[in-house]
């Protein structure tokens, strides 16, 4: 687990304690690095920190020359599981892995309030 | 009928608890006056939000004018409601057909066969929805045990129901012929692409009203592939969907095959889940006209 400041071990404890989250990360936006992580054992964080960072690119372009303005939150749904991300007003990406039941609508609340820490 | 509609809009002002907007709302249905109608049944459904055949009502209306989202998911809730209503289930039926998913109209149909086995409509839809006949009269969405066909033409006619879709195989015309014929924000927010961005039906329109197609298309090229590739890694199985919550606006991407990819785009008043909702009946379209231009 990656040695980080205490406010990201704080965010990151406010997102992996919802039941159903495998495990949260905060990305660097710009470069898809990984900036601090709680994840379970096998999860590839750093190639999943650099597509994370990746999709959220491409969606923030699409979604800004749509008109919608900067993406808030954004879920990818899969059959067994959710990657959830918010990204923060200052370029990191509060990432969460979860299980497929997990309560979306919360981990949304604590990925923003986290984001809030982050900055 | 213009004696009834008096009739029962005073009985209406004298007991606005009365049941009576129901017969009047379809009056007004059937007579064309789809705005006065639609006033009706949406004080009436204010009244008694937990009545199934308000919703039936108010369905009709709305597929009445094409708004078809609107009209499915007051039938969907009538069936909530009541999961035997008749009318409800023939009203999703008709609007399943029109987007072409055969098998749900069907599904529909049978359930609604099992309710009002006498009612001949909905046999001869039946056999429609199963491909049995070239030309019949499609079934219009109506109340139980009222056998109906539709009319001839589109002219507001009692239970007229919107526009039957075109038989099986018949020649279509253009409108129909478009992937999003039907649904909702056809040109303005809904966006079918390939694998490599390119636009194949749809289109989308920022708030000013400008077309942004291209532009958003350009962007969305290779996420199917990311997408893929992240959900693959963190071994989630096969992706789903990605939805978006933007400052002024929301968003959806689905995969309606494995290498197009299915944009919805709606204003922030639209919830994220009726987003979902809207994005797979957009994906039902987009992959039965993906297949019939494969």
């Amino acid at each position: 687990m990656t040695t980080a400041p205490a406010n990201y071990t704080r965010a990151l404890d406010l997102v992996t304690r919802v039941r159903g989250v495998r495990g949260a990360m905060l990305v660097s936006a710009d470069d898809g690095i990984i900036v601090a992580e709680q994840l379970m054992e096998g999860i590839k964080g750093p190639a999943v920190a650099a597509l994370a960072a990746s999709l959220a690119t491409r969606l923030r372009r699409a979604m800004e020359a749509a008109g919608v303005g900067a993406s808030l939150f954004w879920h990818l749904q899969a059959e067994q599981g959710a990657l959830l991300v918010v990204p923060t007003a200052g370029g990191t990406l509060v990432v969460a892995v979860a299980e497929p039941d997990v309560n979306v609508g919360l981990v949304r609340l604590e990925l923003l309030r986290a984001g809030e820490v982050v900055g | 009928m213009a004696e009834e509609i008096k009739t029962l809009s005073s009985q209406l002002a004298q007991d606005p608890d009365s049941l009576v907007f129901l017969r009047l709302g379809e009056l007004l249905r059937m007579k064309g006056q789809l705005d006065a109608a639609q006033r009706v049944a949406v004080t009436g459904l204010d009244r008694h939000p937990h009545l199934p055949d308000a919703h039936d009502l108010f369905a009709r209306i709305l597929a009445d004018k094409h708004d078809y989202e609107r009209a499915f998911d007051e039938w969907d809730m009538a069936l909530r409601i009541a999961p035997d209503h008749v009318g409800a289930l023939k009203g999703l039926a008709f609007l399943y057909f029109k987007v072409g998913d055969l098998a749900q109209a069907a599904a529909h149909l049978e359930a609604a066969q099992r309710v009002a086995p006498a009612d001949a409509s909905i046999a001869q839809a039946l056999a429609m929805a199963r491909g049995g006949e070239s030309a019949p009269s499609p079934t219009a969405p109506e109340g139980e045990g009222e056998p109906v066909a539709l009319p001839a033409s589109d002219a507001p006619t009692e239970r007229a129901p919107p526009p039957p879709p075109p038989p099986p195989g018949a020649a279509q015309p253009l409108e129909e012929a478009r992937v999003f014929a039907g649904l909702e924000g056809a040109q303005e927010g809904l966006l079918l692409l390939d694998a490599a961005g390119r636009v194949l039906g749809g289109a989308l329109k920022d708030p000013g009203g400008r077309d942004v197609t291209d532009a958003v298309a350009a962007y969305l090229a290779g996420v199917s592939q990311e997408a893929a590739r992240t959900a693959k890694l963190l071994a989630l199985g096969r992706w789903t969907g990605v939805a978006a919550e933007g400052n002024g606006g929301h968003v959806h991407l689905t995969a309606p095959t494995g290498d197009a990819l299915l944009l919805v785009v709606r204003d922030r008043a639209v919830p994220m889940g009726r987003l979902a909702i809207i994005a797979q009946r957009a994906a039902v379209a987009a992959r039965r006209w993906l297949e019939k231009h494969a």
